[in-house]
């Protein structure tokens, strides 16, 4: 949990307070200036009402140049950012031809597979030669390849499930595969902190919805105690099914689950497990196959493993593993499958290679390789950053790092002044987080060098002296504690 | 000034839409033949949401009426019309100067989407507006997948700046989920170009439609159910046997032969139990502008002949099942009679 200081919490509110201020007052003076003009869409109601969009004319617009960046390269661990300039204070920007050639903390590279791989890369031009960029059909229609069927072993195999089915999304994936696991007369109880996507498909499903606290094994088991014996809303009769939807490190926090012990409360009181492993799944663990290899559990305990293969593998879509019997339910009855457009072929293909370069299929080592330096590299880097005192949230072996920022106007500044020293961080606000905890967010790649991450300590110290988030105090240098143990000697 | 939003999956584009513009309150009126993108989108906007009859201008007039009368006074009340250009679901064209006409008179806005339609009709591909000559400002939201004819994966929402600039931050599929990768982005890109470079795709396309709609005219116990202009050609069974189960088994069936002995590869109709379109199943076809015309007629005559031996033959199938359960009742009522009497 992100316990905010008393101070700060005082300074955010008061500066957002001063931003809703003027941005109210802008919006009189335009109110006045419209009455003067006409409006040709008399009669219509406003497809945008005044308070919905406010966020987004009067907070969002003034800082838009920190997000949405275009880039021109493949997301390496250099990337080459678009410059934009904009004549019109932030509202509209407009793409220059010169770019900058940044440091990247932003992308989803775990693996380091965003750019030219020598396996993956030739295979996946191949592929594109042979099968083309789309296969214009849904999955039931005239959309499954050879390549696609291997795909699906090729996962189930990885991930350690009887079946797998994938689909071209991994928003979609959840989004369609919740309501055809779980109706009306079902309980989801889902983590407080969960990906849209999950309170989408939740939403869709139409079963009653209850949440418990971030990551607290006893908090579900209190609320599942709670549901059980309390059965269906009004009529009180036993829930049909009950699922508990978990995630396996949490994007915006870092945090790995607490798998072993909401396993076994779930096994106590005979509820569902599903777990989303979009930034997990290749990214820890000894051989990367996520957190149930991390932390031990049997992947036979989980009845439901859903993926995405964006973040680790380089490619685009998503997957859930289970039984033969779930997934072929899942094949009659899911809209992804029916109904959307399959996963590209080539961008299967580079699924394939990934996984085989990751178990080291492709006669190399480089897939152990990789595995062992992203976690290297994450470790030392939070290590690092907690030493200069920033507050870093997640647990060690997360490659996924935020560091808080809290105060509105610090996000601007620290984007703006790290792209001036040549090294792209993402930073976040609302609505991605809670409103007054706007955090950086750092991901470390298996291609980043020991050198890449100083030079990023570095910047990131100076942005953060100059935006005053280090908000504990820095842990004293080596070299000093030195000198203190000559002079008592 | 028109802008675009850009979404990695086709069938997310509707239901990111949707939810972005629709409040506690407003009001949704829908064909009932839309897909399921679109219902999922709307089923998570929970607003009132009224289907009219699927493409029905008379239907859609009444249900304008009823709402209008019943919510005179509500200024800020959004209202909604949601339609595809060509149903993905019967292979219909919405005439779409007849919903503009109705959305002027009533002050509705028109949320239209345009995946079978893009790069299809108009004289150079720019969709139904083209079509029917209707301005494209005229429509307020159109939403359209690329995985149709722009041969790519994903979809895109275009509207009016101040529109576009609200989903960049209320979109969910934008903002939570990954980006379209960059080589089908490419694709698309290019795709575009080749239709505006090459308008007599369209022609040799539209040329292909209407040579398999003459082939076909005449097929015995099935129907055209689609508009003669749709790049969906949708067959009708003409006697349903009452049982969507059961029409689907005899499509199935059909499709499978005709992919064995003649190597034509056709659909049929797939329903998720989440799917709560109530449209008749049927064939589809899908004509592309890379079909020649002798595929066309080995295709149509394919068809014919097989839609011949299996539907136009009195179901033996039927008649023995039937007639097994009869001597079967007969059989156990007089063991039970015999068991009687000793």
């Amino acid at each position: 949990m992100i316990t905010i200081p008393y101070l700060t919490a005082v300074s955010t509110y008061f500066s957002y307070g001063l931003l809703f201020a003027f941005g109210q007052l802008r919006d009189y003076s335009r109110l006045i200036f419209d009455w003067c003009s006409t409006n040709n869409l008399q009669g219509y109601a406003p497809i945008c009402l005044a308070h919905e969009d406010f966020y987004i004319r009067r907070l969002y617009h003034r800082i838009q140049d920190c997000f949405n960046r275009p880039i021109s390269s493949a997301p390496d661990s250099w990337v080459d950012v678009i410059e934009r300039y904009s004549n019109d204070n932030n509202k509209t920007l407009k793409r220059t031809t010169k770019s900058t050639r940044c440091l990247n903390l932003g992308s989803y590279n775990y693996l380091g597979f965003g750019s030219f791989d020598e396996y993956c890369t030739p295979r996946v031009i191949e592929s594109l030669k042979k099968f083309s960029a789309s296969t214009c059909s849904s999955r039931v229609d005239a959309g499954t390849t050879s390549v696609h069927a291997e795909l699906e072993e090729c996962v189930a195999k990885y991930v350690g499930k009887p079946a797998a089915i994938v689909t071209g999304m991994g928003f979609a994936t959840n989004s369609a595969i919740i309501p055809v696991l779980i109706g009306k007369g079902g309980l989801i109880i889902s983590d407080s902190l969960n990906h849209t996507s999950i309170v989408n498909g939740a939403r869709g499903s139409g079963a009653t919805i209850r949440v418990f606290q971030h990551n607290t094994p006893a908090h579900l088991e209190r609320v599942l105690k709670e549901q059980i014996a309390e059965g269906q809303p009004r009529t009180h009769r036993p829930w049909k099914k009950i699922i508990v939807v978990v995630e396996g490190i949490y994007s915006m926090e870092g945090e790995i689950c607490q798998l072993p012990e909401i396993v076994s409360v779930c096994k106590k009181y005979k509820a569902y497990v599903y777990l989303d492993e979009a930034h997990s799944i290749g990214a820890i663990g000894k051989t990367g196959r996520g957190v149930c290899e991390l932390l031990g559990v049997d992947t036979a305990d989980v009845d439901i493993m859903m993926g995405t293969f964006t973040k680790s593998f380089g490619s685009c879509g998503g997957y859930i593993a289970g039984s033969k019997e779930l997934i072929q339910y899942l094949k009659y009855h899911c809209p992804a499958h029916l109904y959307a457009t399959s996963i590209s072929t080539p961008s299967a293909q580079q699924i394939i290679s990934a996984i085989k370069v990751i178990l080291g299929e492709d006669g190399s080592n480089r897939g152990a390789q990789k595995l062992a330096r992203i976690r290297e590299n994450s470790n030392f880097f939070r290590a690092e950053l907690q030493k200069m005192g920033f507050e870093v949230l997640g647990d060690n072996d997360s490659p996924v790092m935020p560091i808080m920022l809290y105060n509105p106007a610090k996000i601007p500044a620290f984007s703006r002044e790290c792209l001036r020293e040549n090294v792209a961080v993402v930073v976040v606000g609302f609505p991605a987080t809670p409103l007054l905890l706007a955090r950086a967010r750092i991901c470390i790649s298996a291609s980043h060098s020991r050198e890449d991450l100083i030079k990023a300590l570095k910047v990131i110290s100076k942005a953060g002296d100059l935006t005053g988030i280090k908000y504990f105090p820095a842990a004293p240098k080596k070299q000093e504690e030195e000198k203190d143990r000559i002079k008592l000697d | 000034m028109l802008r675009q939003l850009e979404l990695s999956c086709s069938v997310s584009t509707m239901f990111s839409t949707i939810p972005c513009f629709c409040k506690r309150g407003d009001i949704i009126v829908a064909d009932e033949g839309v897909h399921w993108g679109i219902q999922n989108g709307l089923q998570l906007s929970r607003r009132t949401i009224v289907y009219f009859k699927h493409n029905d201008m008379d239907s859609l007039r009444s249900t304008l009426e009823k709402i209008m009368t019943k919510n005179k006074r509500s200024k800020n009340l959004r209202r909604y019309i949601v339609a595809e250009a060509v149903y993905q679901n019967s292979g219909q064209i919405a005439p779409l100067d007849e919903i503009v006409k109705l959305k002027e008179k009533y002050r509705f806005r028109v949320i239209l989407d345009e995946s079978n339609s893009l790069g299809v009709l108009g004289r150079s591909g720019r969709g139904l507006s083209e079509h029917h000559g209707v301005p494209i400002e005229k429509i307020d939201v159109v939403t359209a997948a690329m995985g149709h004819a722009l041969a790519t994966e994903g979809g895109f929402c275009t509207g009016n700046a101040r529109i576009i600039d609200y989903q960049r931050l209320s979109s969910s599929g934008y903002v939570f989920s990954a980006s379209l990768p960059p080589y089908l982005a490419s694709a698309a890109i290019t795709a575009i170009d080749v239709i505006d470079q090459n308008p007599e795709l369209l022609v040799k396309m539209k040329q292909n439609i209407a040579l398999l709609w003459k082939g076909l005219s005449d097929i015995k116990g099935m129907s055209l159910a689609s508009n003669h202009e749709s790049p969906i050609v949708f067959l009708k069974l003409e006697k349903s046997s009452g049982s969507t189960k059961e029409d689907l088994l005899l499509l199935e069936k059909m499709a499978d032969r005709a992919l064995k002995e003649d190597s034509l590869l056709v659909v049929s109709s797939k329903k998720s139990f989440l799917d709560k379109c109530r449209l008749l199943v049927g064939i589809k076809l899908f004509v592309s502008a890379g079909h020649s015309d002798t595929d066309l007629i080995k295709a149509s005559e394919s068809l014919k002949r097989l839609a011949s031996e299996l539907l136009l033959s009195p179901n033996l199938f039927f008649l023995f099942i039937t007639s097994y359960v009869f001597f079967f009742n007969l059989l156990s009522y007089f063991i039970i009679l015999d068991d009687h009497v000793a």
